[in-house]
């Protein structure tokens, strides 16, 4: 384990020592700001309008950071040649993959905590209303489905050799995700076998990423997620993030790094 | 005496991705074996299979047959790295940290506690003259003291191999010289030391064994005076050795 967060430790302090990342986080913090302090229309309700913005903002950000960051770490890796000083130490190469998901999802977890506290802090400023638990359901939640992005990402980022056409892809792939996801299986009831059994498979086997989006939680101020469901749905996450690691390591232990 | 790196019939061929070009034969059933305590130089011709057997030896690459052996462990596993320390040809560090952070980083991979690790680093960048940059971020070094760095790195496990890419590649004559006391005061300690070198004079004073390889195949094995035999200089039975013969027009 201690391999592991020593690779993870130096993820993180890349990360911070970066200036792409400040730019990103510093924007859209301004961004947010902004918007939840202007008071358009002079309409109190408006500001339901500007938190439903604000948070797609952090979840667009948050993408961003978490497959742009997690897409170069390997590719970087080995075009700048550190990987050779690296594995030629007692370091197996799943450890150094674990390594790299694990800092890359810490840092996606600090970048979240620092987006909803400071969210938190100004929707509570305006409304006088503290729903920690919802803030809490939906930050973890939140955070799980970027494990899953970030693993995936990372599985990208061993089978396709440049960075940029990874990251490209997994936008394209978690956006269809996102947005198609949910209305495949009624897209398979209107088609014709065999391929009514393809987008059925399609749809069971892919992370279900929208389950995640539980804005209106926070939005809104909806009751509770069954703390059953919530804890299943950490679970699920969970299992795609074992399946694309393992799927990872199985690939890069097979690759010469000359 | 038992060797501490040992290949046996090593054969590495890279297949090419475009079909016309086929399999390329980088190694030949190497057999090398080293022993602890020796400084042996592993000399050959730009793509005769040096840096190949450097890729075993570390892992980097499989072996399509044959074995290699660190320490009687197969090199696929990765406890064979344990006791050894690597140079690579050019740096290739994280730019972004600083000499002690690097130190820290690989000294954590080899499981040294803080303790060592506070003992060990001021050492190891007294040794290669990096104390005043320490805190400096890599990126920041010159060529010199990036190779330095390097040196240092593959010392922090105080490893009983060291396995050296070509370590005075691009350096200037003072680099050159440090990296060479470095390598005597190494030897002077016990520990064995395995590089890869095209200056032959350097090879000479301070190797006790060399191998010279040529199109993946050893032809010579032996001490400084075995292989010169009866030329002059190291350098003229390297080149007769790899069957180099000069133009009659020079």
């Amino acid at each position: 384990m201690n391999n592991i967060f020593a690779v993870a430790g130096v993820v993180i302090k890349e990360l911070y020592r970066r200036k792409d990342f400040y730019v990103l986080f510093i924007v859209t913090i301004l961004i947010c700001l902004v918007m939840a302090s202007v008071n358009i229309f002079n309409d109190a309700k408006i500001v339901r309008y500007l938190k439903e913005i604000c948070l797609l903002l952090v979840w667009i950000s948050s993408l961003v950071i978490a497959i742009t960051t997690t897409s170069r770490q390997i590719p970087a890796e080995r075009e700048n040649r550190t990987l050779l000083p690296l594995l030629a130490k007692p370091l197996t190469r799943s450890q150094l993959v674990l390594g790299k998901f694990l800092g890359c999802w810490l840092a996606c977890g600090l970048t979240l905590l620092c987006f909803y506290v400071f969210f938190g802090a100004l929707s509570a400023s305006r409304e006088h209303h503290w729903p920690l638990l919802n803030y809490f359901q939906a930050a973890v939640l939140h955070w799980f489905m970027l494990g899953v992005v970030v693993a995936m990402t990372l599985l990208g980022s061993l089978v396709f050799a440049a960075s940029s056409s990874n990251s490209t892809i997994c936008f394209v792939v978690v956006g269809s995700i996102l947005f198609v996801a949910r209305h495949l299986d009624q897209v398979a009831l209107t088609l014709r076998e065999p391929l009514r059994t393809v987008i059925y498979s399609i749809y069971f086997a892919i992370p279900h990423l929208e389950l995640f989006d539980v804005r209106d939680l926070v939005i809104h101020s909806w009751p509770l997620i069954s703390w059953l469901y919530f804890s299943l749905a950490l679970l699920y996450a969970l299992g795609y993030v074992a399946v694309f690691l393992t799927a990872a390591c199985l690939v890069f232990r097979r690759k010469a790094v000359n | 005496m038992t060797p501490i790196l040992q290949t046996q019939k090593l054969r590495v061929e890279y297949r090419s991705r475009e079909l016309r070009q086929g399999t390329k034969i980088a190694l030949h059933g190497l057999d090398l074996e080293v022993c602890a305590g020796e400084v042996f130089g592993f000399l050959g011709p730009n793509g005769a299979g040096k840096t190949t057997t450097m890729n075993v030896l570390l892992g980097f690459v499989p072996p399509t047959s044959g074995s290699a052996s660190l320490f009687g462990i197969d090199v696929r596993q990765p406890i064979s790295r344990q006791r050894i320390g690597y140079l690579p040809e050019l740096t290739y560090y994280y730019k972004f940290l600083t000499a002690e952070e690097l130190l820290r980083f690989y000294g954590k991979i080899f499981g040294l506690t803080r303790a060592e690790m506070d003992k060990r680093i001021p050492e190891l960048l007294k040794l290669v003259e990096l104390e005043h940059a320490a805190n400096r971020p890599i990126k920041s070094y010159s060529k010199g003291m990036q190779q330095r760095a390097g040196l240092a790195q593959a010392l922090i496990n105080n490893p009983d191999l060291l396995v050296l890419d070509e370590p005075t590649s691009g350096l200037d004559p003072l680099g050159r010289m440090k990296v060479r006391e470095i390598i005597q005061r190494l030897k002077n300690d016990g520990k064995t030391v395995f590089f890869s070198s095209h200056e032959l004079g350097e090879v000479e004073s301070v190797c006790d064994r060399v191998a010279i390889v040529h199109q993946g195949e050893l032809k010579a094995v032996g001490s400084v005076s075995e292989v010169t035999g009866r030329h002059t200089s190291l350098e003229k039975a390297f080149l007769e050795i790899i069957g180099f013969q000069s133009s009659p027009t020079l």
